[in-house]
């Protein structure tokens, strides 16, 4: 990826509240909507607002600029609020609703699941859902800052349980620059789209971003490092410990191609496809627990369609089965490091000699 | 009859109430029919004996205007307007239907009559409606949005964060909540610890009415008034209307293990139909023409059946088709 034209240095959060800023200065009918998504609502008359901005800060400043009709505080309520979102993105609006964290989605899953993802279908075409679902997840772990140690209910990686669903688009962005690009993308798409936003990533994930509007296509990965004995495949921030995993490997003599997923519903499979056709090996790396996950789902694919191409069994690196933990020394352990990746691909190397 | 005649709406908007109201009736009979002949309609949720309900509220509204609905949508759709040729074709799962033959009974949606969707996730459509009068704000219009649910949602918490939000955000939302009795086979009495659901407005700083759901002007006239406090910016209402399902649950529910034959009968001898009939004849407000609009009823589910049955079933390349939103590139 090569960007062009006038840049500066944004993190992750400062390129996603810029991305939200361009489209509500672009389009009037987008609107923002979720809990402390502002702050300090009701008391403008105090001179108090904008006291919060969302657990990432994405969404700070805002109401300054567009006011409370259009960055709309809401009551903790997250069935009703983004089931509210569902009903003004049926009647024309663009809504933006913020989750504060994944693992609140089982308050509001059939707000999601039953009516958002399935509406355009089961209506027969005749309603778009221009909706946004935008969600923090996964755990600090290894940097014991805020949000670190935030334990089984507030670390969670619950994309799966998204991806799963027909009719959900489901995006996982990993840099400053695709998290503006899939912001825009997914606002200017007229179904309903989730955007997962790791929460580490948030402020640590820091790059050159383009001042003026730009999409990221929804539904490509991204090979993000060319290589040619195996294929790492990354989501969200497991595409950072794939590139340093690369790295170490590469160290070692061995070349890893790592191809960054983006999108996980729909996936892009040609990408990962062709990648696994010249490394003729697969090593998926994913944050989430291994049951029903997509790192199983994307294995089973390139099994299925890439099965001549490979050398080896397809290796899956993920958390272990269990809940996340709270000591600081039991979540260092949970998510993939890139030690483990490194470890699976040469165990895997091993196992062809 | 306990109607209060001085409010009466104008000629043409009662004998469009009495066409709406016996078309829902004549629509769920010739269904019921179907059904026992065994035509593979799905699951459906009769209205018979809530049409008072559905017509009383969509006449105080525009075309404009949006409603939210609930599983048992077919009288909140032929209220609201939504043609009886493309609903029953729906329920045959032509391509001709409402939803193109993928929604059935339960997901009968059109959105160009304001009509967000028969839900049958009980309490699901309440925050569709908050969404709906949200968007008619921030698109600066003067719409409101109707929230139908039965009083076995109010036991959703979902209902409580649309109520809640509604009143937070003063929007135009008018809930209206059919109480025929029982959830399913569980009567309101046990599982609602209110004595009316009305009760619940005060806890969201709203107004709360209970009116005789078998009174179709009793239900207009509280709509009315309700849309009205909405449209002038007077935040949200909440509508009880006592009402009673004839039929069961869903085709297949034997009403008889849980209500009582004197039960039954007692509600049908106040049957909102009957008794509307009763005022316009009584009120030299209409005649003969009756008979012309029951026998024009008749004749369009004859029609609608006739273009149900004729109708193509949808080609094997709508099983992929929308799944996603299509963007223009």
């Amino acid at each position: 990826m090569s960007i062009e034209g006038s840049t500066r240095d944004l993190t992750f959060s400062q390129a996603i509240n810029n991305a939200l800023r361009l489209e509500m200065r672009r389009d009037p009918t987008v609107i923002v909507m979720g809990e402390d998504v502002a702050g300090a609502a009701g008391r403008a008359h105090l001179g108090l607002s904008d006291a919060w901005g969302g657990p990432l800060r994405a969404t700070r400043g805002l109401i300054r600029e567009f006011g409370p009709q259009r960055v709309i505080d809401t009551p903790i309520s997250e069935m009703g609020f983004v089931g509210a979102a569902v009903g003004a993105a049926m009647t024309g609006l663009r809504p933006v609703v913020e989750i504060m964290f994944a693992d609140l989605i089982g308050c509001c899953y059939d707000q999601i699941i039953n009516q958002a993802a399935k509406m355009h279908y089961m209506m027969g075409g005749q309603v778009d859902l221009p909706l946004v679902i935008r969600t923090a997840y996964g755990m600090h772990g290894f940097k014991r800052s805020y949000g670190g140690g935030a334990a089984a209910q507030h670390s969670q990686t619950l994309y799966a349980v998204l991806a799963h669903v027909p009719g959900l688009k489901v995006v996982v962005p990993t840099t400053a620059y695709n998290a503006k690009g899939l912001t825009i993308a997914a606002i200017r798409d007229n179904g309903p789209v989730v955007v997962m936003e790791h929460k580490f990533l948030g402020s640590a994930a820091k790059g050159p971003v383009p001042e003026g509007e730009y999409t990221v296509p929804i539904g490509k990965a991204e090979v993000v490092r060319r290589g040619s004995d195996v294929t790492l495949c990354g989501i969200g921030r497991m595409t950072h410990v794939c590139l340093e995993a690369a790295e170490t490997l590469a160290g070692r003599g061995m070349s890893a191609e790592v191809v960054d997923v983006l999108t996980l519903a729909p996936l892009d499979e040609a990408t990962i496809l062709e990648s696994v056709s010249h490394t003729h090996c697969l090593v998926v790396v994913d944050e989430d627990t291994p049951t029903a996950s997509m790192a199983r789902d994307i294995a089973a694919r390139v099994a299925d369609k890439g099965f001549d191409s490979l050398d080896a069994p397809i290796k899956t690196v993920t958390a272990p089965e269990a809940p996340v933990p709270f000591a600081a020394v039991l979540e260092a352990r949970y998510a993939p490091r890139a030690a483990d990746v490194v470890a699976a691909v040469e165990g895997l190397f091993n196992s062809m000699d | 009859m306990t109607t209060s005649l001085p409010t009466l709406p104008d000629r043409d908007l009662l004998l469009w109430m009495y066409e709406r109201m016996g078309l829902i009736r004549e629509f769920e009979e010739r269904l019921k029919t179907l059904v026992e002949r065994g035509v593979p309609v799905g699951p459906v949720h009769f209205y018979t004996g809530q049409e008072a309900v559905a017509v009383g509220v969509c006449a105080a509204l525009r075309q404009t205007d949006w409603i939210a609905s609930t599983h048992r949508g077919h009288g909140h759709c032929i209220a609201k307007g939504v043609d009886v040729r493309a609903m029953m074709a729906e329920l045959y799962g032509k391509v001709t239907g409402t939803n193109r033959g993928k929604g059935g009974s339960m997901h009968i949606t059109d959105v160009r009559v304001g009509m967000l969707g028969v839900n049958p996730i009980v309490g699901m459509g309440t925050p569709h409606a908050v969404g709906a009068a949200l968007s008619a704000r921030v698109r600066g219009t003067d719409e409101v949005a109707v929230a139908f649910f039965g009083e076995g949602a109010t036991s959703m918490g979902v209902v409580h964060e649309a109520m809640n939000m509604a009143a937070v955000w003063s929007l135009p939302v008018i809930f209206v909540c059919e109480n025929n009795g029982y959830a399913q086979t569980t009567p309101v009495e046990y599982a609602v610890a209110a004595d009316r659901i009305s009760d619940r407005a005060a806890a969201y700083r709203m107004p709360g009415v209970t009116v005789d759901g078998q009174d179709v002007i009793a239900v207009w006239e509280a709509a009315g008034e309700a849309v009205r406090r909405g449209r002038a910016g007077g935040g949200p209402s909440l509508v009880e209307c006592l009402t009673y399902r004839y039929y069961g649950h869903h085709q297949g529910d034997e009403t008889h293990r849980y209500r009582t034959a004197d039960e039954e009968r007692t509600a049908r001898e106040r049957d909102c139909l009957r008794r509307f009939r009763e005022v316009l004849f009584a009120q030299g407000i209409a005649g003969a023409e009756v008979e012309g609009i029951d026998t024009r009823n008749r004749e369009r589910l004859d029609e609608a059946i006739t273009f149900a049955e004729r109708s193509p079933v949808p080609g094997p390349e709508e099983l992929l088709a929308d799944v996603y939103v299509e963007n223009e590139s």
